[in-house]
């Protein structure tokens, strides 16, 4: 196990910066997931860390050792590859050792790393097999296997399961966490699917155009987004966003809306956005501190629960979740109750207005 | 739907299947008839080769038909030892040349390619767009120049001319051919290999090479043809009989002083050509075992 520290860590491609100073702690033992949209710079913040791609600035820090000019290998970590990359002329069992062998280890020190590593994850009966003779869930596990007989102090993981179909996904996501129990080493995974980030991490760290916009929990990310950015990221369905202007009585106007009384402890003026999560917008409700009136303009039965998509008499449209029993329809009038204690508040620049502390 | 619709749409159905299979077949038909008119026209040659190395002297030019009156299996042991150095001599000469060259070709070739496709160096661009220059410049250009320097070298009359510069990447049809392999693998192998320990070296040998047979096979395939049955490179830097290979030995059946032996001339030059099937046939079995093996997902 060990802590892994990036300062300053930038990135230019022939002058165009796309990783604009980064500083980020990622601590022993930690599963830490770096997400963000296409683009944002995750992968090349983690191939960073691998020594896949040269560092333009800053220092990368493993343990308490600074990485910057050692090669791959010298970093005593392992990556799994979004495409698995097997080698696709070896045998797995020879993809597994091949690592090994490069290391000069000694054979039967290669052969029982091998077969406890198969036994882990399962692969034993397919040793003997070439890559092309298995199925997209077994050759991830045979690139996890091919990482993990390394035992290296650090795992990095770039989108490992995105080429899986749905249901395996979700298998590999429990046998990866699983996993991570065990072994307890650090671990590092980029995604850009929110919910593997939200089910896998110890912390989240959301990346936007080369930006760290927020580290933190998942909790604490869905619940105390620094930024609209993060707000409308982390969620999925997406959080409402409701534009508003708080007047001089501190209540914020949402306009052909109504009033709404602000939570206590928060003080602002001028023009705010209100961000609401599906699940605290209750339809039918009578007890929220605004009501939104509406007509249901579609619906998506998920079975436990269902996602009404309501137009507003401004015209803007609203999701709302409610149990999977409820009795919408499409185009019946709805009414949406939420909470001042629900909302999120950002200031006219994206940023999160916070409580004063008492 | 009624029954009588359905028995009637059904009809139809069957009616528009045996149509349709009676298309096909004539299609088919055509096509094969096509292709082998074509195969024969192509093949005719090389089976008039044969026919003329088994048939005596006087009904070579004299009869077109494929299928010799008489069997003259002498032609070949005569052509074998009619010259003055015995044929042994010369296949041996061709084998030595060619095999190195290819060897060199393939190995001096890949480097190039690996190191234009994957490595990071300055002037690359430069460098490639002057390795690509070079396949626009014919050969008859550069022999003088390269006669003068090989005379220089002291290398004329020896195979060196012919076999150092395959070792030293010089064919750049070839590199740009691996080239274009190289780039179709995922770098994500090399990356992992990087990971895994290797260096760049390690990478080609033990990762990009096994994977680029097929590019490999075809580029052996091409040099040893191209090799085998050079005229020119051996005319110019060879001098003494004993080292002349197997073109150069052919020529000398045709002499413009005496009466040329047409017999044992084609005969030789039926055997000249054995090799060249082999190796293909060979080769082209690794080209489909390396297609089959680079499915990489």
């Amino acid at each position: 196990m060990v802590s892994v520290t990036l300062n300053e860590v930038r990135k230019a491609y022939a002058g165009h910066p796309v990783i604009h100073g980064i500083d980020l702690e990622i601590r022993s033992g930690e599963f830490l997931v770096l997400v963000g949209p296409s683009g944002c710079g995750k992968s090349t913040l983690l191939r960073m860390i691998a020594g896949l791609e040269e560092i333009t600035d800053g220092t990368i820090a493993i343990g308490d050792r600074i990485v910057n000019d050692l090669s791959a290998s010298q970093r005593n970590l392992s990556m799994v590859f979004q495409s698995y990359a097997l080698y696709p002329h070896m045998s797995v069992r020879k993809n597994l050792a091949f690592g090994l062998g490069n290391l000069r280890m000694a054979r039967p020190e290669i052969e029982r790393r091998v077969a406890e590593a198969a036994r882990i994850l399962q692969i034993e009966e397919l040793l003997e097999r070439k890559p092309r003779q298995l199925s997209g869930g077994q050759k991830q596990r045979v690139a996890i296997g091919r990482a993990i007989v390394r035992e290296p102090q650090l795992f990095l993981f770039d989108e490992p399961l995105s080429n899986l179909d749905a249901e395996l996904r979700v298998q590999m996501r429990v046998e990866l966490a699983s996993l991570y129990n065990r072994l307890g080493t650090t671990m590092i995974y980029v995604t850009h699917d929110q919910t593997e980030a939200m089910t896998m991490a110890t912390r989240i760290a959301v990346l936007n155009k080369g930006r760290l916009e927020q580290v933190g929990t998942p909790f604490e990310l869905y619940n105390h987004p620094r930024n609209l950015f993060v707000a409308s990221f982390i969620g999925s369905p997406k959080m409402n966003l409701l534009q508003a202007e708080v007047g001089a009585d501190g209540r914020a106007e949402l306009a052909g809306l109504g009033h709404l009384t602000l939570p206590a402890g928060i003080t602002t003026r001028g023009k705010i956005t209100l961000g609401v999560r599906p699940e605290h917008l209750v339809p039918g409700g009578s007890d929220g501190d605004l009501e939104l009136p509406g007509k249901v303009s579609l619906v998506e039965y998920l079975g436990s629960e269902v996602f009404l998509y309501v137009l507003l008499s401004t015209g803007q449209t609203v999701l709302a979740q409610a149990p999977g029993n409820a009795p919408f329809r499409k185009d019946d009038p709805i009414t949406l109750a939420l909470r001042s204690d629900d909302i999120h508040l950002f200031d006219a620049a994206g940023l999160r207005l916070e409580r004063a502390q008492a | 739907m009624t029954d009588a619709t359905l028995s009637n749409t059904s009809a139809l159905a069957s009616q528009y299947r045996t149509l349709k299979l009676r298309r096909a077949r004539r299609a088919g038909l055509l096509k094969h008839i096509f292709l082998i008119i074509t195969s024969l026209i192509m093949i005719y040659p090389l089976l008039w080769m044969l026919s003329s190395s088994l048939k005596p002297e006087n009904q070579i030019f004299g009869d077109l038909s494929l299928w010799p009156a008489t069997f003259e299996w002498e032609n070949y042991w005569q052509g074998w030892n009619a010259l003055p150095v015995s044929f042994t001599t010369f296949f041996w000469n061709s084998t030595v040349v060619t095999v190195l060259s290819v060897i060199g070709n393939v190995i001096s070739c890949s480097f190039a390619a690996y190191a234009f496709a994957r490595l990071e160096f300055s002037g690359k661009t430069i460098w490639f767009a002057l390795m690509m220059m070079t396949l626009m410049i014919p050969y008859h250009v550069v022999l003088i120049p390269q006669y003068l320097l090989f005379l220089q070298l002291g290398w004329v009359d020896t195979y060196l001319p012919l076999i150092v510069p395959r070792f030293l990447a010089g064919d750049a049809f070839f590199i740009f051919l691996m080239i274009q392999f190289f780039r179709q693998l995922p770098r994500e192998l090399d990356e992992a290999a990087m990971i895994d320990g290797c260096s760049p070296f390690k990478i080609y040998w033990a990762i990009i090479m096994p994977l680029s047979l097929p590019a490999m096979a075809t580029a052996a395939i091409f040099s040893f043809i191209w090799t085998w049955e050079d005229f020119l490179g051996p005319l110019v830097y060879l001098n003494d009989m004993k080292d002349y290979t197997v073109p150069l030995a052919l020529r000398m059946f045709v002499s413009q002083d005496s009466v040329s032996q047409y017999g044992p001339m084609f005969a030789m030059s039926i055997l000249s050509i054995l090799p060249i099937i082999l190796f293909f046939v060979v080769f082209q079995r690794l080209i489909i075992r390396g297609i089959a093996m680079s499915g990489l997902k």
